[in-house]
């Protein structure tokens, strides 16, 4: 196993407000791995940076993607990011709400294709071809997840798991082979978390897509991850596998305070 | 009722020193608001019953308009009519109505452009007429200096257009929203004072005039058929935009600009370029704003600065929000209603920017989205959904 995603030392400032604070974390092929920690801990800022929405102060991200040399993605735009193979949801959904579901799918093939102006305006055989196979591929995608019944349906009229699911599959629409998913159950319920934890575990499995995700929820991440990686005030405080995390006395102490044992 | 009290009611004449009490006023006020207000109501419960059913998230289809767009049955007859009107128009109505239609053509063809930087991109431009000025000065002034003509000209005006879209583009790519509409009508009024004192390069304000009408392959027509052929090199320049435009929309460029719109984080994190797609819609509206810049020099013969002022641009931003934004057919109407309806109101003058105010606000009351919604008519139905389902199976 290799390493896809390393990222050492990362740091974030906010004018004199740290973030994030040399942060470390790595992600093998085909794992799944959890970042967890209490609201305001910087997960989300960690997600930020790796995409390219935010300037890393510091550190290094470094990618490896199967088959290509290592490379190093401090710094570049977010559409560069996602060319290179790192495709991310957000925490408060943010689906293009007055397009259909497929051409929501279809924005994310964007990046794997390259029809320009003049190819549209004349119509090309090329140009029809490659409409075409969008298309065809966004429709798959949307199989793959379970959304093809809601394909000429706007965005904005889905209930909200599917809008959940709808981000992923755009996401995957971008051919990842990292996968980072900003708090994917938010505001589901118990049985379509459960799905959630399917179709996670399957674009895993089938796909092969390494995933990275960012949750609330612990009895999905204790029950979908292979390792966690614990962050509170921007620092790490843990890492391991989900049986090493609970039962972690700096964890328990983040998460539910200082003291409390002795106190009780 | 008691607003208009002492204009109405109260007439003091100063002259006589007589005070005269206007009471049947009073009462035609009161019945008129009376009447005014159950419209009102009336309009508010059907306002309010249909955003209910937009909530309830069915699909409408209020419009005429749209009914006959979707169904071919009827949509094949009248586009046939139409095309068939189009056609006799010249020869039925007088030189004064061709004239007035041609502009409403220029009109439909800026908001077509505008559209793709407003509707489609969501960059909300107001110096749009900018580069209108470009493409008719250009004309205007290679044809002065180089005896340049029309035809030459168009895909020069055209070209010159893009070239300062796309130079207006760069610094304004970083803005959004509020910042880029003040930059963009700044730029707008750049280019009409430069043009207004500029005297050496464009002859100020007293502008250029003599400029030749479109010829048809070197041969000069009377003015009579010259308004003729004009009208029809702008229906044909309409039909090109509508072709091109409805076809860009639909594209994967279209598609990007979509996006860009609804969301610019989540499309640049879905991997699409920034900066290249504003840069294209900037560059392809400023495209036809030229080319049709170049229509209108030829049209009306003389251009000065003040063709272009900030008017010009509130107007055509008009119709792109009054026809609905991204919407072909409603920018189209919104155009020709915008153009025309000054025009056949010339009678009501004194009413008639007031009959547009009002229209204008009502407007913005009871349909916000236009006249005709954006459908997302992109309804590309998946070619292969039952041979997939059957192998799953």
């Amino acid at each position: 196993m290799k390493d896809i995603l390393e990222v050492k030392k990362l740091t974030m400032d906010f004018g004199g407000l740290r973030a994030i604070d040399n942060l470390d974390l790595d992600i093998q092929e085909k794992e799944i791995v959890a970042l967890i920690g209490p609201n305001g801990a910087g997960k989300t800022t960690f997600f930020n940076c790796i995409t390219g929405l935010y300037q890393p102060t510091g550190g290094d991200i470094v990618i490896t993607p199967p088959g290509k040399p290592a490379e190093r993605i401090n710094g570049l735009k977010p559409n560069y990011v996602t060319q290179r193979g790192l495709a991310r949801t957000f925490q408060n959904i943010r689906l293009f709400q007055n397009m259909t579901v497929l051409e929501n799918v279809m924005i994310g093939r964007h990046c794997r294709t390259y029809a320009g102006v003049a190819s549209a305006m004349f119509k090309t055989a090329f140009q029809r071809r490659e409409e075409n196979k969008i298309v065809q591929d966004s429709y798959e995608v949307l199989e793959k997840i379970g959304l093809s019944e809601y394909v000429n349906e706007l965005a904005k009229n889905l209930p909200y798991g599917a809008q959940r699911r709808l981000e992923i599959a755009r996401a995957m629409a971008t051919d990842p082979f990292l996968l980072l998913l900003d708090e994917p159950a938010a505001g589901m319920n118990p049985q379509e978390t459960r799905e959630l934890d399917d179709l996670i575990i399957r674009i895993r499995d089938r796909e092969g897509i390494s995933i990275l995700l960012i949750e609330h929820d612990m009895k999905l991440v204790m029950s979908l991850s292979d390792r966690i990686f614990v962050v509170d005030y921007g620092r790490k405080i843990a890492q391991g596998t989900p049986d090493e995390i609970k039962e972690n006395p700096v964890v328990i102490k983040a998460y539910l305070g200082e003291d409390l044992d002795a106190q009780a | 009722m008691f607003m208009t009290f002492t204009i109405l009611v109260i007439k003091v004449d100063p002259i006589q020193r007589s005070v005269s009490w206007r009471w049947e006023n009073m009462v035609m006020v009161g019945v008129g608001s009376f009447f005014l207000s159950f419209l009102w109501r009336y309009a508010m419960a059907r306002k309010l019953a249909g955003n209910k059913n937009m909530a309830e998230g069915k699909i409408l289809k209020t419009t005429i308009i749209q009914r006959l767009m979707e169904d071919p049955k009827l949509f094949r007859p009248a586009l046939i009519f139409l095309a068939v009107f189009v056609v006799a128009f010249p020869f039925i109505f007088s030189h004064y109505q061709i004239n007035i239609m041609t502009t409403a053509l220029i009109y439909v063809v800026l908001g077509l452009g505008l559209n793709i930087v407003v509707g489609l991109a969501g960059l909300l431009d107001l110096g749009y007429v900018a580069f209108y000025a470009v493409g008719a000065y250009s004309y205007a002034l290679l044809n002065y200096h180089f005896g340049l003509n029309f035809w030459f000209a168009l895909p020069i005006g055209a070209g010159l257009g893009c070239l300062f879209g796309i130079l207006l583009g760069f610094p304004v790519l970083r803005l959004r929203g509020d910042y880029l509409a003040i930059v963009t009508l700044g730029f707008g009024e750049i280019i009409r004072l430069v043009m207004e004192n500029w005297n050496e390069f464009s002859f100020g304000p007293s502008g250029i005039a003599n400029i030749p009408r479109p010829d048809f392959f070197g041969h000069e027509f009377s003015l009579q058929n010259a308004t003729i052929f004009t009208y029809f090199i702008m229906i044909g320049l309409a039909l090109l935009t509508i072709f091109f435009v409805n076809r860009l929309q639909n594209s994967r460029i279209g598609r990007a600009w979509i996006a860009l719109r609804e969301d610019e984080i989540a499309c640049q994190s879905m991997g699409i370029d920034k900066t290249k797609t504003k840069l294209t819609a900037f560059a392809l509206g400023a495209t036809w704003a030229g080319m049709v810049g170049v229509m209108f020099a030829a049209k009306t013969t003389f251009i000065n600065p003040p063709s272009f002022t900030f008017m010009e641009s509130a107007i055509i931003l008009s119709i792109v929000v009054l026809g609905g934004a991204g919407s072909i057919t409603g920018v189209i109407l919104g155009a020709l209603i915008l153009s025309l309806a000054p025009e056949y109101l010339r009678e009501v003058r004194e009413f008639r920017m007031l009959a547009f105010g009002a229209c204008m606000v009502l407007m913005m009351v009871f349909r916000p989205q236009g006249l005709i919604t954006n459908v997302r008519r992109v309804y590309k139905f998946e070619k292969s959904p039952d041979s997939k389902k059957e192998q799953n199976l």
